[in-house]
C-alpha cells in the first residue's frame, strides 16, 4: 500500500543520540540563520551607503546567490542524502532561467 | 495499513516525509513543480528587467524615485524569519511533537501575515500616487512580478493554515507528515524568489 512503511522500535538511547543529533543540526541552522541576515544587511548597507553601481550591482547579486544556496541547501535540506534528483530539476530549472533572463534583457526589447 | 496509526518519537522515522511511497512520489513531484516556478519567475524577472523605467514619454514614476528601502528591510526581515521559524516547525515534526510543530506554523502564519500587510501597504500607497497597474510598462511588469510572488504568500498561509485546523486533533501520522513538510518547503522557496525581488527589484531600483 502507498502509506506503508518499515516499523520502527528504537531503544532509550538510541532514540536520544538522533535527539541530540538533530539539536546539533538545528544550531547548524541557526547560523546559517544569522548568515543570511548578515548578508542582507551588507546588501542593504552598500546601497545606503552609495557607492558606484558597478561596484554595488554584482555584490548585491553574488549575496543574493549565497543566500539561496544557503535557503536551497540547509533550509530546505539539498544537501541531505537522496536529494540528487532534485539538484538535478533544481539546476535544469535555474539554467532554463538564467537563459530566460539573459535572453529578455540583450535580444528582446533591446 | 491504517493511515490513523499511531506513533511514538520512538516509532517515529527518521524521514517521515519519504518514509513511505506515497510520501516520495510527493516529495519528487513538489521538487519538480519548485523548479518549474523558478521558471516562472525567470520570465517574470525577465520581462521586468526589460521593462524597467520604461513607458510612454513624460512618465513621471522611476524605480529610483518610487521605491524606499526602510519598508523592503521590514518585509525581507520578517519573510527570512518565518523561514527560520517553518525550519523550527519541520525539526520539531521530526522529533514527534506535534504541538511545538503547530506553534512554529503558527508564528510562521502570523510573520507571514505581517509581509502581507506590508505589501498590501506600499501597493496601496503606490495607487495613491498614482502609479496603478496600467501606468506605464513598467508598472505592468512591477505589480505582476512582486504580486504574483505575493499570490504565492497567500497560497502558502493558506495551505499552512488549512493543515494546521484539519490535523489539530489528529495529530502526526505517515498520512499527513509529508504534507507539512512540502507547505514547508513552498515556504522557503517563496523566501528564495524573495531574495532576489529585494535585490533586482528594490535594490537596483533604488540605486537606478
Amino acid at each position: 500500500m502507498a502509506h506503508d512503511t518499515h516499523d520502527i522500535h528504537r531503544s532509550r538511547a538510541e532514540f536520544e543520540f538522533i535527539k541530540r543529533k538533530r539539536a546539533t543540526e538545528m544550531r547548524g541552522q541557526l547560523t546559517s540563520f544569522a548568515m543570511m541576515i548578515f548578508l542582507t544587511l551588507i546588501a542593504f548597507t552598500l546601497v545606503a551607503a552609495d557607492f558606484s553601481n558597478y561596484l554595488i550591482v554584482p555584490i548585491i547579486l553574488l549575496l543574493a546567490a549565497v543566500q539561496v544556496v544557503l535557503q536551497l541547501y540547509n533550509f530546505m535540506h539539498m544537501s541531505n542524502k537522496g536529494h540528487g534528483m532534485m539538484a538535478f530539476f533544481m539546476f535544469s530549472g535555474i539554467f532554463v532561467a538564467f537563459t530566460i533572463v539573459l535572453t529578455m534583457v540583450t535580444i528582446v526589447w533591446w | 495499513m491504517d493511515l490513523n496509526k499511531r506513533y511514538t518519537p520512538q516509532t517515529w522515522p527518521d524521514h517521515p516525509e519519504t518514509a513511505t511511497l506515497e510520501g516520495k512520489n510527493k516529495f519528487v513531484g513538489f521538487w519538480l513543480l519548485l523548479a518549474a516556478e523558478t521558471v516562472t519567475f525567470a520570465s517574470l524577472f525577465a520581462t521586468y528587467l526589460a521593462l524597467k523605467d520604461k513607458g510612454p514619454s513624460g512618465m513621471e514614476f522611476s524605480a529610483s524615485g518610487l521605491f524606499e528601502l526602510p519598508l523592503v528591510f521590514a518585509m525581507t526581515m520578517i519573510l527570512l524569519t518565518s523561514s527560520l521559524t517553518s525550519v523550527y516547525a519541520m525539526y520539531h515534526m521530526k522529533n514527534h511533537n506535534f504541538k511545538a510543530m503547530q506553534a512554529w506554523l503558527g508564528i510562521t502564519v502570523l510573520l507571514g501575515l505581517a509581509f502581507l500587510g506590508l505589501e498590501i501597504y506600499e501597493f496601496n500607497h503606490y495607487v495613491h500616487l498614482g502609479f496603478g497597474y496600467t501606468n506605464s510598462a513598467f508598472s505592468s511588469a512591477f505589480y505582476t512580478l512582486v504580486g504574483t510572488h505575493g499570490a504565492h504568500v497567500v497560497f502558502g498561509l493558506s495551505w499552512f493554515i488549512a493543515l494546521m485546523l484539519r490535523n489539530a486533533k489528529r495529530g502526526l501520522n505517515m498520512y499527513n507528515a509529508p504534507k507539512f513538510y512540502l507547505a514547508a518547503l513552498y515556504w522557503h522557496f517563496i523566501d528564495v524568489v524573495w531574495v532576489f525581488i529585494f535585490t533586482v527589484v528594490y535594490l537596483m531600483g533604488v540605486i537606478g
